[in-house]
């Protein structure tokens, strides 16, 4: 493979003393069928911050496992700092220096800091010396890294910014000289993001090395030393971030030029259609998870709702979808088309919010808006199986529900284009364009959509944007929830910004700042005086339970 | 992609399972000193070799289709229902209630209500475990299984007190009338010219267990209420997305396994002993777990495994008459074939897979 060697190794191994952090050669890996990763070479120099991007299904994650011993690559050898091993489990790798934060973090959740910190890595039977050396250094580490967090606090009490420090702690008290984060910014506001860089660049000039995955290109760009791409299983191209652009890094993700922009013109809304007052949702725990929102949404106008994941959009979109979760309490009053809808009760249900006229493509699409064991033009019909259309009486016109599964796969080029292949056999951005099709298509008056584009390929993203501005452009109201800001700006034509359970506040898409949405997210309402720092949300998920804390305003007296 | 051909995973791993337990009965036969080889043709001629095996083998598969089938709707809905052998129990009661208080002019009218009524009772054994499940979270395993104890308290409570006839020192009731006495295949063959061995239980009603496969698998796979249970079985959120009532469905996806149980009944109080006796159900409801684990829930592999379950319920039979064999032996038997159909059956299907994955790698390449 002469190609991949002079892609793999290229300016990264230039005639540096010391051996490579990391270097991959040949690593294969096939999960039945599927070839996740295809004969990767990969040399990662010490000190610097590497970036793996790709799209989702790309193998990114699959290598990262291969590297932290939970899958057995079918070929190909490791080295770490030059010497070759076998990571055959976790502990081998931790031993090797290598620490991992993942996407969903990995901690045990009524556990307290110093509890996580040292699960797996205790010096004796006795926690109690173990946990008095974790505190001493912890605070080393805190000081040394800015990673401060309460080591006495339980997890579940921390915001997930405050979670994910710990999560890097816990690698770093493991003496883990190789860090991997695996998409670290997506449950992150602008400002722990900028934070979190921050970490990273003190941890990189403490001669640290860090392999950060991610398939936000803006993020590659603004803190990588160097990138690597993969594409299908394969690394396409390694290269210096610095001579390197995102348009660059685009086409070589999907093999093909992109579109990065969303095409629209401006919103011409006309009535209401549907809106909310003083909307409560408690859930069966007690916790006040909406806290008392209001907000319109009118006819032939995206509204976006922008938020750090967690802070109440899934339980807003769910409620207004009809299932709020299993022993909610819910209060407030919801118009829809100038009729009254009912929050309790069994005409609370979905089928009833469908009836009049609320389409729902749902935050996860493979928990709520598929069956994954179903064929796909069983899910063509789900949520709808009642309509006329679909339906002989008590049985299910199989044949006419097929015809319109045929008809939704081509219009929307799913693919492959098999009606009869289930699910979960389709790739991330096929299933969600399966879902699309069945919810646009019914042409609703509302549609919530919720994280529209989360593990979906580029090509795939466009599509999708570009039906939801359609059915905008065809007078319909759309709620978009997602925690991509960048998705929010670009499609929403205003936003409302979510911070623990309020709306902070409302802004015009088109004249705010990535900047200023970040300090809402926060919190923060006061966005002319606030400082870079304030865009940091409060320790503790709900700070309105600490009085101790600054409890966050909404803007206008929401 | 599916991991391997659909054949190998409906037919090759239950069959690969089978003769796995069959080898292990054979080696236990061995060592209590007999030959495995006679014990399985006497097995094999004693329920497959005549029709009057034949009667017996089929009279048990009726029963079997019936809570298999049970089971296999619940499980559509992920509930696992096994408290088919109370409320098979209860089918009984509503078997000879119909039987014995209504005045019937011909069988066929008697069957139609009684299995309504066998259905009834049933259902209503199912109701109450569905609500708590549905309502109150209360785990449909623990309810289904304390309410066979319930069943079988009250139905002896009913024959000592109720429907055992005065006089009597039995505790069963008493026998139903003429009219309601089911046609036997022997009977109904014998009118169309076939001989069929005299004095076997099967009857009329394995007519209606097939009637009943037929019926479930248009409702799991054809109908609306169906597709409801199958999306809520595979998953409860899913299904609220989708607007499905998860009480709703749950109790009534629990009220058709209740009568499918219940209607066993038919076959076993009203078909065979025409009268209701203690303990009639002999364990069958428990057999439908197997039965519908090894049939994969779907109608025909209930179909089938109720047949194989026919099979070892006569032939153990037979074995405990011509053979020394102790007749626990043929649970050993049982047992056997429960543990590698049901519960070892990733045990086969794992090995399987990896060959015709490695296989198809090869294909490929």
């Amino acid at each position: 493979m002469p190609a991949a060697d002079t892609m793999g190794g290229g300016p990264v191994s230039a005639p540096h003393a010391a051996p490579p952090a990391i270097e991959l050669s040949g690593i294969s890996k096939s999960f039945g069928p599927v070839q996740a990763n295809k004969d990767i070479d990969l040399t990662v120099a010490k000190g610097s911050i590497h970036g793996i991007i790709g799209e989702n299904g790309a193998g990114k994650s699959t290598l990262m496992s291969i590297l932290y011993g939970f899958y057995k690559p079918d070929r190909g050898e490791i080295r770490v700092n030059g010497r070759a091993i076998q990571i055959t489990d976790s502990m081998t790798a931790i031993r090797a220096g290598i620490g991992m934060v993942f996407q969903h973090f990995k901690l045990v959740r009524n556990f307290t800091v110093l509890e996580n910190i040292i699960l797996g890595a205790e010096d004796g039977p006795m926690l109690r010396p173990s946990l008095a050396r974790a505190r001493t250094r912890l605070r080393e580490l805190a000081e040394e890294y800015e990673l401060q967090v309460d080591p006495d606090e339980v997890i579940e009490e921390l915001s997930v910014g405050h979670q994910q420090r710990v999560e890097i702690l816990k690698a770093l008290y493991r003496q883990a000289d190789i860090l991997i984060l695996d998409e670290p910014t997506g449950v992150l506001t602008p400002a722990e993001a900028d934070h979190l860089f921050r970490i990273l660049r003190g941890l990189r000039d403490e001669g640290k090395t860090i392999i950060l995955i991610t398939h936000k290109l803006r993020e590659i760009m603004e803190i990588t030393d160097t990138v690597s791409v993969m594409r299908r299983g394969e690394m396409v191209a390694s290269v210096t971030t610095a001579e390197t652009s995102p348009e660059e890094l685009a086409e070589l993700m999907v093999g093909r030029k992109v579109l990065m922009e969303v095409d629209k013109q401006p919103a011409a809304p006309g009535e209401t259609v549907l809106s909310v007052r003083d909307l409560r949702l408690v859930d069966d725990e007690g916790v006040e998870r909406i806290r008392g929102i209001s907000f319109d949404i009118r006819e032939g106008e995206i509204v976006g709702i922008a938020g750090v994941s967690g802070n109440g959009q899934t339980q807003l979109l769910e409620l207004l979808g009809g299932f709020p979760e299993k022993g909610a309490t819910v209060g407030g009053e919801v118009v829809m088309n100038g009729h009254s809808l009912d929050l309790t009760g069994t005409k609370s249900d979905a089928a009833t919010r469908r009836a009049r006229g609320i389409g729902h493509v749902p935050e996860d699409r493979q928990d709520e808006g598929l069956i994954m064991d179903f064929a796909a033009w069983e899910n063509v019909a789900f949520g709808y199986h009642h309509a006329p259309e679909y339906g002989r009486g008590v049985f299910m016109d199989r044949a006419a529900i097929r015809r319109d599964a045929e008809a939704k796969i081509e219009r929307f080029d799913v693919r492959p284009p098999n009606p009869d292949l289930a699910a979960r056999n389709f790739s991330g951005g096929n299933q969600q364009k399966i879902v699309v099709a069945r919810e646009v298509e019914r042409n609703p008056d509302l549609l919530l959509i919720g994280q529209p584009t989360r593990g979906v390929d580029i090509g795939a993203i466009e599509f999708i944007h570009k039906r939801i501005v359609e059915l905008r452009d065809a007078g319909k109201a759309v709620l978009l929830v997602s925690v991509e800001l960048d998705e929010i700006m670009s499609l929403s034509d205003r936003i409302l910004v979510m911070f623990d359970g309020l709306i902070m506040g409302e802004r015009q898409a088109a004249t705010t700042t990535p900047g200023e949405l970040g300090l809402l997210m926060a919190g923060v309402t006061d966005t002319e005086n606030a400082r870079d720092e304030d865009g940091i949300p409060p320790e503790h998920s709900h700070p309105v339970d600490r009085p101790d804390e600054a409890t966050p305003r909404p803007e206008g007296g929401h | 992609m599916d991991k391997m051909p659909k054949w190998a995973d409906v037919i090759l791993t239950p069959l690969i399972s089978l003769v796995l337990a069959f080898a292990i009965s054979a080696l236990v036969i061995l060592a209590i000193g007999e030959s495995p080889w006679e014990a399985l043709k006497t097995m094999v001629t004693g329920a497959l070799g005549s029709s009057y095996g034949w009667g017996f083998t089929l009279y048990y598969t009726t029963n079997f289709i019936f809570t298999g089938l049970a089971v296999a709707v619940a499980y559509h809905a992920s509930l696992f229902n096994i408290g088919g052998e109370g409320q098979a129990g209860l089918g009984g009661l509503g078997v000879a209630i119909m039987c014995l208080f209504i005045p019937w002019t011909h069988w066929s009218l008697a069957l139609i209500a009684a299995s309504l009524g066998a259905a009834a009772f049933g259902a209503a054994w199912a109701f109450i475990p569905a609500v708590l499940q549905a309502k109150r979270g209360s785990h449909i395993v623990i309810t289904t299984i304390m309410f066979n104890f319930i069943a079988a308290a009250l139905l002896n409570w009913a024959l000592v007190n109720w429907l055992r006839p005065v006089g009597s020192m039995d505790p069963a009731s008493a026998n139903f009338p003429e009219a309601t006495h089911l046609p036997k295949i022997t009977d109904m063959f014998a009118a169309l010219g076939i001989e069929w061995g005299t004095h076997t239980p099967v009857n009329v009603t394995f007519f209606v267990a097939l009637l009943a496969c037929v019926a479930v698998w248009a409702l799991i796979w054809r109908s609306k209420l169906g597709y409801e249970i199958r999306a809520l079985g595979r998953s409860e959120t899913a299904a609220r997305y989708a607007g499905i009532s998860p009480v709703r469905v749950t109790v009534i996806a629990m009220l058709i396994s209740g009568g499918l149980a219940g209607m066993m009944a038919t076959n076993n109080v009203m078909g065979e002993a025409e009268r209701l006796v203690l303990n009639n159900v002999e364990g069958a409801g428990f057999i439908g777990i197997a039965v519908a684990l090894m049939g994969r829930n779907h109608p025909v592999g209930v179909l089938l495994a109720a047949l194989l379950f026919g099979f070892l319920y006569q032939g153990g039979g037979e074995l405990a008459l011509w053979t020394s064999i102790p007749r626990e032996l043929i649970i050993v038997i049982q047992a056997l074939v429960i543990l590698f159909t049901g519960a070892l059956d990733n045990m086969v299907r794992a090995p399987l897979e990896a060959f015709f994955v490695a296989r198809r790698k090869r294909g490929d390449a």
